[in-house]
Protein backbone atom coordinates (compact mmCIF):
# COMPACT_ATOMS: atom_id res chain seq x y z
CA UNK A 1 0.00 0.00 0.00
CA UNK A 2 1.11 3.24 -0.63
CA UNK A 3 2.48 5.62 1.94
CA UNK A 4 -0.32 7.46 4.32
CA UNK A 5 -0.59 11.41 3.19
CA UNK A 6 -2.85 13.99 4.56
CA UNK A 7 -5.88 14.78 2.87
CA UNK A 8 -8.53 17.73 3.36
CA UNK A 9 -12.11 16.29 2.26
CA UNK A 10 -14.38 19.11 2.29
CA UNK A 11 -18.18 18.21 0.74
CA UNK A 12 -21.57 19.83 0.48
CA UNK A 13 -24.38 18.02 1.60
CA UNK A 14 -27.89 19.18 0.24
CA UNK A 15 -29.65 21.46 2.65
CA UNK A 16 -32.75 19.86 3.45
CA UNK A 17 -30.86 16.60 4.77
CA UNK A 18 -31.29 16.20 8.75
CA UNK A 19 -28.91 15.41 11.47
CA UNK A 20 -29.60 11.96 11.12
CA UNK A 21 -27.99 12.21 7.42
CA UNK A 22 -25.19 13.81 8.01
CA UNK A 23 -24.13 11.56 11.36
CA UNK A 24 -24.86 8.86 8.34
CA UNK A 25 -22.67 10.36 5.63
CA UNK A 26 -19.43 10.57 8.37
CA UNK A 27 -20.53 7.70 9.50
CA UNK A 28 -19.57 6.15 6.37
CA UNK A 29 -16.28 8.25 5.85
CA UNK A 30 -15.28 6.96 9.25
CA UNK A 31 -15.50 3.63 8.15
CA UNK A 32 -13.43 3.75 4.86
CA UNK A 33 -10.91 5.44 6.77
CA UNK A 34 -10.81 2.80 9.22
CA UNK A 35 -10.69 -0.01 6.35
CA UNK A 36 -7.56 1.60 4.81
CA UNK A 37 -5.84 2.28 8.41
CA UNK A 38 -6.05 6.04 8.38
CA UNK A 39 -7.09 8.16 10.60
CA UNK A 40 -9.92 11.26 10.85
CA UNK A 41 -7.42 14.24 12.13
CA UNK A 42 -9.90 16.94 12.54
CA UNK A 43 -13.90 17.49 11.74
CA UNK A 44 -15.54 20.95 11.19
CA UNK A 45 -18.74 21.71 10.65
CA UNK A 46 -19.00 24.97 8.76
CA UNK A 47 -22.76 24.79 8.58
CA UNK A 48 -25.43 25.87 5.89
CA UNK A 49 -23.32 28.48 3.63
CA UNK A 50 -24.80 30.58 0.66
CA UNK A 51 -23.31 29.13 -2.48
CA UNK A 52 -21.48 31.23 -4.73
CA UNK A 53 -23.07 29.69 -7.25
CA UNK A 54 -26.00 27.25 -7.93
CA UNK A 55 -24.73 24.13 -7.95
CA UNK A 56 -27.66 21.28 -9.55
CA UNK A 57 -30.90 23.09 -8.00
CA UNK A 58 -29.42 24.30 -4.71
CA UNK A 59 -28.10 27.59 -3.45
CA UNK A 60 -26.99 26.79 -0.70
CA UNK A 61 -25.04 23.74 1.63
CA UNK A 62 -24.22 22.31 4.74
CA UNK A 63 -20.28 22.33 4.24
CA UNK A 64 -18.12 19.58 5.88
CA UNK A 65 -14.26 19.53 6.59
CA UNK A 66 -12.59 16.54 7.35
CA UNK A 67 -8.87 16.16 7.82
CA UNK A 68 -7.74 12.57 7.00
CA UNK A 69 -4.24 10.73 7.13
CA UNK A 70 -4.50 7.79 5.26
CA UNK A 71 -2.83 5.85 2.14
CA UNK A 72 -3.91 7.17 -1.41
CA UNK A 73 -6.25 4.43 -2.49
CA UNK A 74 -8.69 5.66 1.16
CA UNK A 75 -9.30 8.60 -1.37
CA UNK A 76 -9.98 6.91 -4.49
CA UNK A 77 -12.74 5.14 -2.86
CA UNK A 78 -14.19 8.18 -0.76
CA UNK A 79 -13.86 9.86 -3.99
CA UNK A 80 -15.64 6.93 -5.82
CA UNK A 81 -18.26 6.85 -2.67
CA UNK A 82 -19.15 10.35 -2.32
CA UNK A 83 -19.96 11.04 -6.19
CA UNK A 84 -22.59 8.28 -5.87
CA UNK A 85 -24.24 9.63 -2.85
CA UNK A 86 -26.72 12.01 -4.30
CA UNK A 87 -27.48 13.89 -0.85
CA UNK A 88 -23.39 15.46 -1.54
CA UNK A 89 -23.35 17.97 -3.92
CA UNK A 90 -19.92 19.00 -4.03
CA UNK A 91 -16.58 17.20 -2.87
CA UNK A 92 -13.37 18.29 -3.25
CA UNK A 93 -9.77 16.40 -1.90
CA UNK A 94 -6.98 18.13 -1.94
CA UNK A 95 -3.43 16.69 -0.65
CA UNK A 96 -2.28 19.01 2.20
CA UNK A 97 0.90 17.30 4.02
CA UNK A 98 3.40 18.37 1.42
CA UNK A 99 1.95 22.12 1.07
CA UNK A 100 1.95 22.15 4.65
CA UNK A 101 5.81 21.15 4.98
CA UNK A 102 6.58 23.59 1.98
CA UNK A 103 5.15 26.57 4.68
CA UNK A 104 6.68 25.55 7.16
CA UNK A 105 9.76 25.19 6.31
CA UNK A 106 9.57 28.80 4.78
CA UNK A 107 8.61 29.80 8.29
CA UNK A 108 11.40 28.18 10.33
CA UNK A 109 13.99 29.50 8.00
CA UNK A 110 12.83 32.81 8.24
CA UNK A 111 12.85 33.00 11.57
CA UNK A 112 16.53 32.07 10.97
CA UNK A 113 17.15 34.90 9.30
CA UNK A 114 15.85 37.39 11.37
CA UNK A 115 17.39 35.91 14.31
CA UNK A 116 20.76 36.28 12.40
CA UNK A 117 19.73 39.59 11.46
CA UNK A 118 19.39 40.60 15.44
CA UNK A 119 22.48 39.18 15.99
CA UNK A 120 23.93 41.21 13.78
CA UNK A 121 23.01 44.37 15.20
CA UNK A 122 23.97 43.27 18.00
CA UNK A 123 20.85 42.15 19.92
CA UNK A 124 20.39 38.91 21.72
CA UNK A 125 19.25 36.21 19.55
CA UNK A 126 16.17 34.91 20.61
CA UNK A 127 14.99 32.82 17.94
CA UNK A 128 11.57 32.25 18.76
CA UNK A 129 10.42 35.82 17.32
CA UNK A 130 7.32 36.45 18.75
CA UNK A 131 5.69 39.89 18.79
CA UNK A 132 6.01 40.75 22.05
CA UNK A 133 9.92 39.51 21.22
CA UNK A 134 10.04 42.18 18.14
CA UNK A 135 8.21 44.79 20.52
CA UNK A 136 10.90 44.55 22.96
CA UNK A 137 13.48 43.91 20.27
CA UNK A 138 12.74 47.65 18.87
CA UNK A 139 12.58 49.29 22.34
CA UNK A 140 15.94 48.17 22.94
CA UNK A 141 16.67 49.56 19.66
CA UNK A 142 15.27 52.96 20.29
CA UNK A 143 17.00 53.14 24.03
CA UNK A 144 20.40 52.63 22.03
CA UNK A 145 20.19 55.58 19.69
CA UNK B 1 18.62 72.89 -32.14
CA UNK B 2 18.58 72.75 -28.75
CA UNK B 3 15.05 72.94 -28.09
CA UNK B 4 14.62 69.64 -30.43
CA UNK B 5 17.25 67.97 -28.98
CA UNK B 6 15.69 68.61 -24.94
CA UNK B 7 12.27 67.14 -26.12
CA UNK B 8 13.89 64.23 -27.85
CA UNK B 9 15.61 63.44 -24.09
CA UNK B 10 12.10 63.71 -22.64
CA UNK B 11 10.23 61.49 -24.55
CA UNK B 12 13.25 59.21 -24.44
CA UNK B 13 13.36 59.05 -20.76
CA UNK B 14 10.36 58.41 -20.02
CA UNK B 15 10.67 55.63 -17.19
CA UNK B 16 13.92 58.01 -15.70
CA UNK B 17 11.61 60.90 -15.22
CA UNK B 18 8.90 58.81 -13.17
CA UNK B 19 11.74 58.54 -10.17
CA UNK B 20 12.31 61.98 -10.68
CA UNK B 21 8.71 62.95 -9.85
CA UNK B 22 8.09 60.74 -7.34
CA UNK B 23 11.56 62.19 -5.55
CA UNK B 24 10.71 65.73 -6.01
CA UNK B 25 7.12 65.09 -6.16
CA UNK B 26 7.39 68.86 -7.24
CA UNK B 27 5.73 68.95 -10.23
CA UNK B 28 3.06 67.11 -10.43
CA UNK B 29 1.88 64.86 -7.92
CA UNK B 30 1.71 61.92 -8.82
CA UNK B 31 0.20 58.48 -7.32
CA UNK B 32 2.19 55.68 -7.38
CA UNK B 33 1.45 53.56 -4.90
CA UNK B 34 4.95 51.15 -4.16
CA UNK B 35 3.67 47.83 -4.81
CA UNK B 36 4.24 45.23 -2.75
CA UNK B 37 2.98 41.64 -1.29
CA UNK B 38 0.36 41.27 0.71
CA UNK B 39 1.56 37.91 1.45
CA UNK B 40 5.34 38.79 2.17
CA UNK B 41 4.40 41.82 3.82
CA UNK B 42 1.87 39.66 6.65
CA UNK B 43 4.18 36.49 6.31
CA UNK B 44 1.75 34.53 5.30
CA UNK B 45 3.60 31.38 4.06
CA UNK B 46 0.11 29.15 3.46
CA UNK B 47 -2.63 30.10 1.11
CA UNK B 48 -5.71 28.29 2.23
CA UNK B 49 -8.46 28.17 -0.48
CA UNK B 50 -11.02 28.36 3.10
CA UNK B 51 -9.88 31.29 4.34
CA UNK B 52 -12.11 33.18 1.76
CA UNK B 53 -11.76 36.74 3.41
CA UNK B 54 -7.89 36.43 2.79
CA UNK B 55 -8.85 35.76 -1.38
CA UNK B 56 -11.69 38.16 -1.71
CA UNK B 57 -9.64 41.55 -2.28
CA UNK B 58 -7.73 39.58 -5.20
CA UNK B 59 -11.16 38.52 -6.76
CA UNK B 60 -12.56 41.67 -8.56
CA UNK B 61 -16.22 41.80 -9.57
CA UNK B 62 -16.11 40.15 -12.80
CA UNK B 63 -14.92 37.40 -10.62
CA UNK B 64 -11.66 36.92 -12.23
CA UNK B 65 -8.15 36.81 -10.70
CA UNK B 66 -6.45 40.11 -10.29
CA UNK B 67 -3.16 40.22 -12.17
CA UNK B 68 0.02 40.29 -10.24
CA UNK B 69 0.42 44.09 -12.27
CA UNK B 70 -2.52 45.66 -10.68
CA UNK B 71 -2.45 43.76 -6.85
CA UNK B 72 1.34 43.77 -6.72
CA UNK B 73 1.81 40.00 -5.51
CA UNK B 74 5.05 38.38 -6.01
CA UNK B 75 5.83 35.60 -8.25
CA UNK B 76 5.74 32.89 -5.77
CA UNK B 77 2.91 34.24 -3.77
CA UNK B 78 0.68 34.54 -6.67
CA UNK B 79 1.39 31.34 -7.86
CA UNK B 80 -0.36 30.17 -4.69
CA UNK B 81 -2.93 31.92 -4.72
CA UNK B 82 -3.90 31.16 -8.32
CA UNK B 83 -4.19 27.38 -6.94
CA UNK B 84 -6.12 28.28 -3.84
CA UNK B 85 -8.78 30.83 -5.26
CA UNK B 86 -8.78 27.64 -8.32
CA UNK B 87 -9.73 25.31 -4.94
CA UNK B 88 -12.17 27.91 -3.45
CA UNK B 89 -14.27 27.63 -6.88
CA UNK B 90 -14.29 24.28 -6.82
CA UNK B 91 -16.52 24.10 -3.77
CA UNK B 92 -18.27 27.40 -4.71
CA UNK B 93 -17.18 29.38 -2.14
CA UNK B 94 -16.22 31.65 -4.51
CA UNK B 95 -18.24 32.37 -8.25
CA UNK B 96 -16.37 31.51 -11.39
CA UNK B 97 -18.11 34.13 -13.06
CA UNK B 98 -20.64 36.91 -12.13
CA UNK B 99 -22.22 39.20 -14.21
Amino acid sequence: MSAPRQYELVYIVAPEATEQELADLHGQIEGIVSRFEGRIDNTEQWGRRKLAYEIGRHREGIYVLDVLTGPGEMVKEIDRRLKVIDNVIRHMVVRVDEEMRVAERRRTEREAAAAVRRVARGLPAEAAAERADEASAEGAEANHE
Amino acid sequence: MSEERGRGGRGGGRGGDRGERERGGQRRTFFRRRRVCKFCVDKIDYISYKDVRLLAPFIPERGKIQPRRISGTCAAHQRKLQTAIKRARQIALIPYVTD
